[in-house]
């Protein structure tokens, strides 16, 4: 019978299905940052165990850590307690470990598939949301809780009743000006932020199959903003270009024989999904959101929409935003291009092709931070900090930073932000902060110009 | 936290709002704790309390309401993975969230912390919202082994959904861990039969 590659996979993992219950799926990579760790790590200690696999788990600090004087031990007390419990743990457990201001650290979910860590065919989990990210190696990659992470530690094993299976198809090409962000966003708009719930997602399609990979993480990421348990795309040629050479990745006669291997992995033709949706990629133009969700997205030469219930009116009365204003103009106090969403090479080419040759507006703040140290090496390498520099741009030191602002990157009460990271909750980028989403090109027209701006009318 | 389930009667806490966030649930800057405990004082922070600490009209703040389930818009729990938004709701009292959808992972959460979400309909729950505000002291009961959620209000009883492996897990306060390190020997059968990584 046909099979989808989500069923492939799954399927290859299951250690044993639970009578009138989950299946127990084994876990070839866990990923552990310091926000979600530490007390699976203690329950791994007060049940007397250690890991099962620790060659198979890798930790890294990246949701407290600062984004200026990494050099310096971390200035708020329980950050830097948190951060210092996960290398302990990671020392005390023997993992491997790349702590703050180590070559190899940056946010897990750029630095996973950078390494070669994630993998075509993997079963990948972390204590974090935005573990979906991985599924753009091909990888069914989800984000579990606390008590999940301890399972995997204990066991390498978590218990997970299957998801249901969904494909997402965009025909046709992205305009000039959309990216992959745009897409998802849109993708978010037209689903809403629970449409794939329970689903796990595959992405086809000619305009996901011309994605960079930078491009298939960003819209990997965005899986869980539409509920999706986790999305990914089916390993092909720029997969394999993307990965071949990476450190973890297999070298020499072992690459070519899992090269092999991966190329069996797609969806046989003519399985089904239990649910399939399709959207034609000429619909959609650069996107930002006016709300308190994912899903509340326009195009940004679009006017806010009716509210359509109590919950959007709350969202609404919060950014302080009337139905029919338009986006366009709206002037922006601050500009965050990074997080795990849009922090990479490909992000960093996007905004300084916009600011190049312009200067950043007045008054206005910008933060851009690299999602790790490999890209902060390869925004040097091609120059892009020069052209940042020249535009009045000031590159700060990887991390999550202002994307949930655990660190000190904290947007004041009441200042709107155009940010390219994935969420625009109610104070997610600090107490009373007005969160815009949108691409890094989007985010780049509002820094030099300080007032929404379609970056179409900036491209050459 | 792993306190038997067994039948729970008791008033309710309505929060009819849509996609109700775990950034809401328990903001990031709260995040930094390495324990379990102590979560439920900074439960729905920001609804609940203005900056300097003063108390914002929020139904946690009104006397009528209290008890031990919560009831909530569909959607509850989406965005970010932490299970502190589970300790926060165990750790304030929360033993039930009904709701008429949950996201994935927060739902899984509060079954790993001996919480227990009830899926129920959207006419259910309308029932019930309707049920509490026209009388806070309004009961309801939620059966573990027989899976029904009964307003006391209108006699109307539903059934939902839980597995049968949570389900003794639940009535019997155990956890997967302990169901998990039972399991060794399969586990090493899978990795001897996957020897090629992935």
């Amino acid at each position: 019978m046909p099979k989808t590659l989500f069923d492939k996979i799954w399927d290859s993992h299951v250690v044993q299905h639970v009578d009138d219950g989950p299946d127990q799926l084994y876990i070839d990579r866990l990923y552990c940052h310091e926000v979600t760790s530490p007390q699976a790590f203690r329950g791994l200690r007060e049940r007397g165990l250690r890991p099962l696999r620790p060659a198979q788990i890798f930790c890294m600090p990246d949701h407290n850590t600062p984004t200026t004087g990494q050099e310096r031990p971390i200035a708020d007390p329980v950050s830097r307690r948190q951060v210092e419990e996960l290398e302990r743990n990671a020392r005390d457990f023997g993992l491997a470990h790349f702590g703050m201001m180590h070559p190899d650290n940056g946010i897990v979910h750029v630095v996973g598939p950078e390494l070669g860590l994630s993998l075509p065919g993997m079963t990948i989990v972390c204590g974090d949301s935005h573990t979906s990210t991985h599924g753009a190696v091909g990888a069914v990659a989800f984000g579990i809780g606390t008590s999940e992470v301890e399972m995997a530690l204990a066991s390498q094993c978590i218990l997970q009743t299957k998801p249901r299976s969904m494909r997402i198809t965009v025909e046709g090409s992205l305009g000039p000006g959309v990216t992959a962000k745009d897409l998802a966003l849109y993708l978010m708009s037209r689903l809403t932020t629970s449409g794939a719930t329970g689903h796990f997602v595959e992405y086809a399609g000619p305009a996901v199959r011309s994605l960079s990979m930078e491009g298939r993480l960003t819209l990997c990421n965005l899986s869980i903003e539409m509920g999706a348990r986790g999305g990914f795309v089916a390993p092909d040629d720029t997969t394999f270009a993307y990965l071949r050479g990476r450190r973890y990745a297999p070298q020499g006669r072992a690459w070519d024989e899992a090269v092999a291997r991966w190329r069996t992995l797609r969806t046989d033709d003519g399985a089904t999904f239990d649910r399939e949706v399709s959207f034609d990629a000429a619909d959609i133009a650069p996107m930002i959101t006016y709300g308190t969700n994912p899903g509340m997205g326009m195009p940004v030469t679009g006017r806010i929409p009716e509210p359509a219930g109590p919950s959007d009116e709350k969202a609404l009365a919060y950014m302080g935003f009337r139905p029919g204003e338009p986006m366009l103009g709206r002037p922006v106090d601050y500009v965050f291009l990074g997080a795990c969403t849009n922090g990479r090479i490909e992000d960093f080419r996007a905004f300084a092709s916009i600011i190049r040759g312009r200067r950043k507006a007045p008054g206005l703040t910008a933060w851009l931070v690299p999602g790790s140290w490999a890209v902060v090496r390869q925004i040097k390498a091609e120059g892009l900090d020069r052209v940042l520099a020249d535009a009045g741009f000031e590159l700060r030191q990887p991390g999550c930073s202002a994307c949930l602002a655990m660190n000190d990157d904290k947007v004041p009460s009441g200042k709107l932000c155009v940010a390219t990271s994935n969420r625009n909750f109610e104070g997610r980028q600090g107490p009373g902060s007005r969160t815009l989403l949108a691409g890094p090109l989007t985010a780049a027209a509002a820094a030099v110009t300080g007032v929404v701006t379609d970056p179409r009318t900036l491209m050459n | 936290m792993k306190k038997k389930f067994d039948i729970i009667r008791s008033t309710c806490v309505p929060l009819p709002l849509e996609n109700v966030d775990t950034d809401q649930i328990i903001p990031a800057r709260f995040l930094k704790a390495t324990s379990r405990e102590g979560f439920g004082e900074n439960l729905f922070r920001d609804w609940r309390f203005n900056p300097d600490g003063s108390p914002r009209p929020f139904v946690l703040n009104d006397p009528r309401y209290g008890g031990e389930i919560l009831l909530a818009g569909k959607n509850f729990g989406c965005g970010s993975s932490r299970e502190h938004a589970a300790w926060a709701l165990a750790d304030y009292g929360f033993r039930v969230v009904v709701s008429s959808f949950f996201a994935d992972i927060h739902r899984q959460n509060e079954l790993n912390n001996f919480v227990l979400p009830v899926v129920v309909s959207e006419d259910f729950l309308a029932e019930l919202f309707a049920s509490v505000a026209a009388d806070a002291s309004t009961l309801v009961t939620v059966d573990v082994p027989r899976q029904t959620i009964t307003n006391e209000a209108t006699g109307r009883s539903k059934h939902f959904e839980l597995n049968g492996y949570k389900k003794y897990c639940l009535t019997h306060g155990l956890d997967d861990i302990d169901f998990l390190l039972q399991s060794r020997p399969l586990i090493e059968a899978w990795e001897r039969q996957h020897t090629t990584t992935p």
